[in-house]
């Protein structure tokens, strides 16, 4: 790839020349239409439901990447429960449940969390995970000690703090500019106008620390303060969006957009987007599907992102469960054709005249993965035309099939005498290993092979090592 | 923080347009790396005891001994990624903290997650950002550059590659690339050789030769002995005590092989057939 | 003052503390101290699903289906770990809110539900509420805390072979899966019985803070699982009692803010691995090494300079790029204080070791080249063996090896003898 034709000049979290439009279309009409359902499905109430989740959630999923990166999704969990104090302090003091006042002090006991978790693992050598525990709940206890003696003077549910009251937040609006806004709106729009920021402004600090935090403190970008601006970060979103989903599924909105996207995507760029189209998606929809079966709107949207994850996990076109599966099928079902028509051009060398039965056809077909890959080895071959059955029950090689057949064998046997020039292998151990990598050598490594052997005419056994085809059928 | 940026900015550019790369910062008379009196312990357990090193001239040094003699301590003491019991390291005659942008490093290749969502240009990019400081983006001109650091490991063809699907060797060579791209003066490998393919092998001596030939000083952390006269102009033997350094032709000796390997009969072997080739080629 | 329901509650809580920090020491060493959280999430829905089921409040229906559902959660996350390229921490976040997140979102349709809402008391589940416990939920407890105790008591060392080295059990021929499986059970056990009293977040404190704090006062398996069921009985006796003394004081929170205080202690004050221990040895540790290095130094210049034993220059000894060593330097004064060194023209002047210093020196240059000839003879052994935090080589080396490394020096006339360079020869 030429730089000068790639004039961009930043990696810009966008569409490379390398995606196909259709693909990008696919995408954007996969995040869109249902969202749009579940707007044109709700009152004015219900879109200002949805673009709360929305508000909250994607400035969660774009942090989240980092943290699901750089393996930390639980200091996330853990910083999530432990802003249950702040915030409650702060409420005491201030009477409101969000503000500036209250988004700061919980990103400091956010670092706090990051701080003393470290402290503890490195300076008391309690294992990371026991530590995060114990730093984690004993915050978390101190926050629902706080808010269940505020409770019985003021109107601070216990329940909203845990799992939080979107349907509330979006009832409670003032006007702004002849609209009727809800009063969160605006700190959760600042956050997440604050995380983009963040996001934007350290770019490559976060993904060099994400990536390799030694090399980042050898050339001199701190690791640490890194790791404790995205604490800190962190912290932040989660008290924006804490009153939308409460402490708990606050972690859902971290951790589980920037995992899906981590199934679906190998560029960074890529990955902060289809997190936030996770985290869009699973507001929209999640706000839908509550309303139907009259439950709770956090509580669904965390479902609803756990299923979109679930589908990532089975239906990843790379990383899937069924996208590996159809892999191994494809590469089975390769190995049992070449097979069997590696064993036919050996037959047919042996005794030219002989024919050979369909039955042991179907046997070489079945030897390495079975009666059912074998069949439809067998017909994927009919159907190229590399062999052709006859009325007597019995296979040959068709033209091309015997080009295949013939190039096939020449890697074997070339493998062959390479393993036992360089490697002084005995006669009798050379052929598994050849059966087995014969698959898998191309023209190029063919001719480097020949060339390295001066090319050969015959392999250790002395069987003649096939001429490399000369492409024209 | 906008005059800071800009201010940053005609700097560099002021700086690209001549062209010349740093020349390292301290007096002109200050050896290259002094190591003074370094002790490393882990939890009371001592890796690394005592080691003074001083070196003067640029120059290819393989720093060799047995498994766990603290080889890669070493290396993360001298850049202050593990804290040192004792001792001092300096820089061109400055610590290493002020020496940064002078410095390369390339880790082990385990020690970083291969799935991690970035290309093989992204990982080279990385390599200028020590120089670019806090907030800067790299440019075009960081691109292109990295770019040709690729083409220097052979690697351009796979730049918009995941680093994930890359072979060993590929990925040892896009560590080196990235090196390459921190224009440092004094690099630190550790085990770049360590299970790569021959040919990655000899496209990263070729390159250490390169680095030497502009005047850069390479210190490698290596484990193949055989390879260590014909790689090294410099040894470094190390086992958990400094054993020897000093030229390979007077270091590399089957005495001091003992005292950093013990009797262990197929190394000495090795290590002698290495010292009679090299008698033989001199 | 001692109702019979405060009796019941504190039976309660203790026996829950107590039976947490048995089965949560496993957890911890197993460093599986999250999972434990993540089942008391992911038990939410099941508990929920039950009583859709069932129609009504039956606590074993619903512990059996908080039990299946939890147990459901961490296989879920061994399977994502091993299946896909989720890590771990992931994994247990995942499991841990969306669980969660179905738990509510059931909660919510039970509790809008007509005629079904109130009866739930599932709030409980995630806030806990350990005054409603009675007797009936004390002896639930005290069986699960019996089991726990008679099945650890009977596979002792099964689960501390699967807990300390699962690789070399399997190998040995041991069910590790199914030895895994029954203490994840055990863990899963305590954790249901245990939300209903302190809540989902609450219970997994209780699974780590007494055996996290235990693992301080001891290094062995044993007395740790002691010293946590001891811990955990306390944490839960004394908060409950604080609770029910004063106003405003939910129990679950004050347990483990109590468990939180036990740990704190530990953490700084257990003698060989608390943190004011350790960084006191650590300390000690780093004056020692400048100590012994200085009275080396010294010690070779004494050798050389025999049979006279001159006087030298602190700048001699004490040199560096920048100037002397402060750290060295501060040893020397340290050992002037003891008398080891002496400065026969007054302080700031020429340096000398004194007898008992001489006497000193010469153990610590002995001690030091006995270990440089170790790592010349024995190079392959030096990781292993080599050790400097001693001063005696004798203690690491076996004797004949000391011996032979005597001899080798003797030979060389590199070994300090007695009286060599003394000040009086």
């Amino acid at each position: 790839m030429n730089p000068e034709r790639n004039p961009a000049p930043r990696p810009s979290p966008g569409p490379r020349p390398g995606l196909p439009a259709w693909r990008i279309g696919l995408a954007v009409g996969a995040v869109s239409a249902p969202t749009a359902w579940a707007l044109a499905a709700s009152d004015e109430i219900g879109r200002w439901t949805i673009a709360l989740g929305i508000a909250s959630s994607v400035p969660c999923a774009l942090l989240g990447c980092y943290l699901v990166l750089r393996r930390m999704s639980l200091l996330g969990d853990a910083i999530s429960h432990a802003v249950l104090p702040g915030i409650a302090v702060g409420f005491l003091l201030s009477g409101a449940l969000i503000g500036p006042a209250i988004i700061l002090g919980a990103m400091a006991v956010g670092m706090l969390t990051a701080l003393l978790t470290q402290l503890l693992s490195n300076l008391g050598r309690v294992p990371e995970d026991a530590s995060m525990g114990v730093v984690f709940t004993s915050l978390f206890a101190v926050g629902v000690l706080v808010i269940t003696n505020a409770a019985r003077d003021v109107d601070l549910d216990p329940g909203c703090v845990l799992y939080g009251l979107i349907e509330l937040a979006a009832i409670d609006s003032r006007p702004v500019f002849g609209l009727e806004v809800p009063r969160s709106f605006g700190a959760m729009a600042f956050a997440l106008a604050l995380t983009i920021g963040f996001v934007t402004l350290l770019w490559k600090e976060l993904s060099l620390v994400s990536f390799d935090p030694a090399l980042a403190t050898a050339v001199g970008i701190s690791a640490t303060v890194v790791h404790y601006a995205l604490m800190a970060m962190v912290a932040g979103v989660t008290v924006a969006a804490f009153e939308a989903v409460g402490s708990i599924l606050v972690v859902a909105m971290l951790i589980v957009p920037a995992a899906t996207a981590h199934l679906l995507t190998d560029r960074l760029p890529r990955m902060l987007l289809v997190a936030s189209a996770v985290a869009v998606l699973s507001a929209a929809v999640g706000y839908r599907l509550a309303v139907l079966w009259n439950t709770s709107v956090a509580g669904m949207m965390a479902v609803v992102s756990g299923g979109l994850f679930a589908s990532a996990v089975v239906g990843s076109p790379r990383h899937g469960l069924l996208g590996r599966a159809w892999h191994r099928l494809a590469l089975s079902l390769r190995i049992a054709r070449e097979d069997v028509l590696a064993r036919l051009f050996r037959a047919e060398e042996e005794s030219p005249s002989r024919p050979v039965a369909s039955g042991s056809a179907r046997g070489w077909a079945s030897s390495a993965a079975g009666r059912l890959v074998g069949a439809i080895a067998l017909r994927q071959l009919r159907a190229r035309d590399f062999i052709r059955a006859d009325e007597v029950d019995s296979v040959a090689l068709t033209g091309p099939g015997r080009d295949e057949a013939r190039e096939l064998v020449r890697s074997h046997r070339l493998w062959e005498s390479y393993l036992s020039t360089h490697f002084d292998l005995p006669p009798d151990h050379l052929h598994d290993p050849a059966e087995r990598i014969e698959h898998f050598i191309g023209p190029a490594l063919r001719a480097e092979l020949s060339a390295e052997l001066d090319r050969p005419d015959a392999d250790p056994h002395g069987r003649a090592i096939p001429p490399e085809g000369t492409g024209n059928g | 923080m906008t005059t800071s940026a800009s201010l940053d900015r005609t700097e560099a550019e002021a700086k690209a347009k001549d062209g010349a790369p740093d020349r390292p910062a301290g007096p002109p008379s200050s050896p290259v790396l002094d190591v003074h009196d370094v002790t490393v312990a882990y939890h009371r357990k001592p890796v690394l005891w005592d080691v003074d090193l001083t070196i003067d001239r640029p120059c290819l040094a393989g720093i060799v001994g047995p498994n766990g003699a603290g080889k890669s301590t070493l290396i993360k003491a001298i850049l202050g990624l593990v804290p040192k019991a004792s001792g001092s390291v300096r820089v061109f005659g400055k610590p290493v903290g002020a020496q940064r942008r002078l410095i390369g490093y390339v880790p082990q290749r385990e020690s970083v997650d291969w799935d991690f969502p970035v290309t093989v240009l992204d990982v080279v990019l990385m390599g200028t950002y020590g120089r670019l400081g806090w907030f800067r983006r790299p440019g075009r001109a960081e691109r292109s550059w990295s770019m040709e650091c690729l083409e220097r490991v052979g690697m351009a063809h796979l730049a918009d590659r995941q680093i994930g699907q890359l072979s060993g060797g590929q990925q040892q060579r896009t560590f080196l690339a990235r090196a390459l791209a921190q224009r440092a003066e004094v690099y630190f490998m550790d085990e770049p050789m360590a299970g790569v393919d021959a040919a990655t092998e000899a496209a990263i001596f070729a390159l250490l030769r390169d680095l030497k030939t502009s005047g850069k000083t390479v210190f490698v952390v290596h484990h193949d002995l055989r390879t260590v006269p014909e790689y090294f102009d410099y040894t470094i033997l190390l086992n958990m005590r400094l054993i020897a350094h000093g030229p390979t032709a007077t270091t590399f000796s089957p005495e001091n092989l003992r005292k950093a390997y013990g009797g262990r009969l197929a190394i000495l072997e090795a290590a002698g057939e290495a010292v009679r080739a090299r008698e033989r080629s001199e | 003052m001692l109702t019979y329901n405060t009796l019941i509650v504190l039976l309660g809580t203790g026996l829950l503390g107590a039976n947490a920090g048995l089965v949560g020491s496993y957890a911890v060493l197993r460093r599986r101290s999250l999972t434990g959280d993540a089942l008391a999430h992911a038990a939410l829905p099941g508990l929920c699903l039950a009583f859709l089921a069932v129609g009504q409040r039956s606590l074993p229906a619903m512990l059996a289906g908080a039990l299946l559902s939890g147990v459901a959660g961490v296989a879920v996350i061994s399977g994502l770990i091993r299946a896909t390229r989720v890590k771990e921490d992931a994994a247990i976040g995942i499991v841990l809110s969306v669980f969660f997140g179905a738990g509510i979102v059931l909660s919510r349709v039970i509790q809008n539900a007509p005629g079904l809402g109130n009866k739930a008391g599932l709030d409980s589940y995630i806030l806990g509420k350990t005054a409603g416990i009675i007797r009936q939920d004390v002896l639930l407890i005290g069986g699960v805390s019996a089991v726990s105790l008679v099945l650890i008591a009977l596979a002792y060392k099964e689960f501390k072979l699967t807990v300390f080295d699962p690789g070399f059990a399997r190998v040995q021929g041991w069910p590790v899966f199914w030895l895994d499986l029954m203490l994840m059970g055990l863990i899963a056990l305590a954790v249901v019985f245990g939300l209903p009293m302190v809540g989902v977040v609450l219970m997994a404190a209780l699974l780590i803070l007494p055996g996290a704090a235990a693992r301080f006062w001891t290094d062995r398996l044993g007395p740790m699982l002691a010293l946590a069921s001891a811990f955990g009985l306390v944490t839960g006796l004394a908060g409950t009692a604080i609770s029910a003394h004063s106003a405003g004081m939910p129990a679950g929170p004050i347990i483990v803010l109590v468990g939180s205080g036990v740990f704190l202690v530990s953490v700084l004050s257990a003698p060989r691995r608390g943190v004011l221990g350790r960084a006191l040895s650590a300390w000690r540790f780093r004056r020692e090494l400048q100590e012994r290095k200085l009275l080396r130094l010294l010690f070779d210049r004494a050798e050389a300079d025999r049979p006279a034993l001159r006087p030298i220059d602190r700048s001699a000894i004490l040199q560096g790029p920048s100037g002397p060593p402060r750290r060295l330097a501060k040893a020397l004064d340290r050992l002037i204080a003891r008398g080891d060194v002496v400065e026969p023209s007054g302080p700031g002047g020429p340096i000398v070791l004194s007898d008992t210093g001489m006497e000193r020196a010469r153990a610590v240059a002995r001690g030091y080249r006995l270990w440089e000839r170790f790592l010349i003879e024995y190079p392959e052994q030096a990781s292993a063996m080599a050790d400097l935090s001693r001063e005696s080589v004798a203690e690491v080396l076996p004797p004949d090896v000391v011996r032979e490394l005597e001899e080798a020096l003797r030979k060389s006339g590199q070994w300090p003898e007695d009286g060599t360079g003394g000040r009086s020869s």
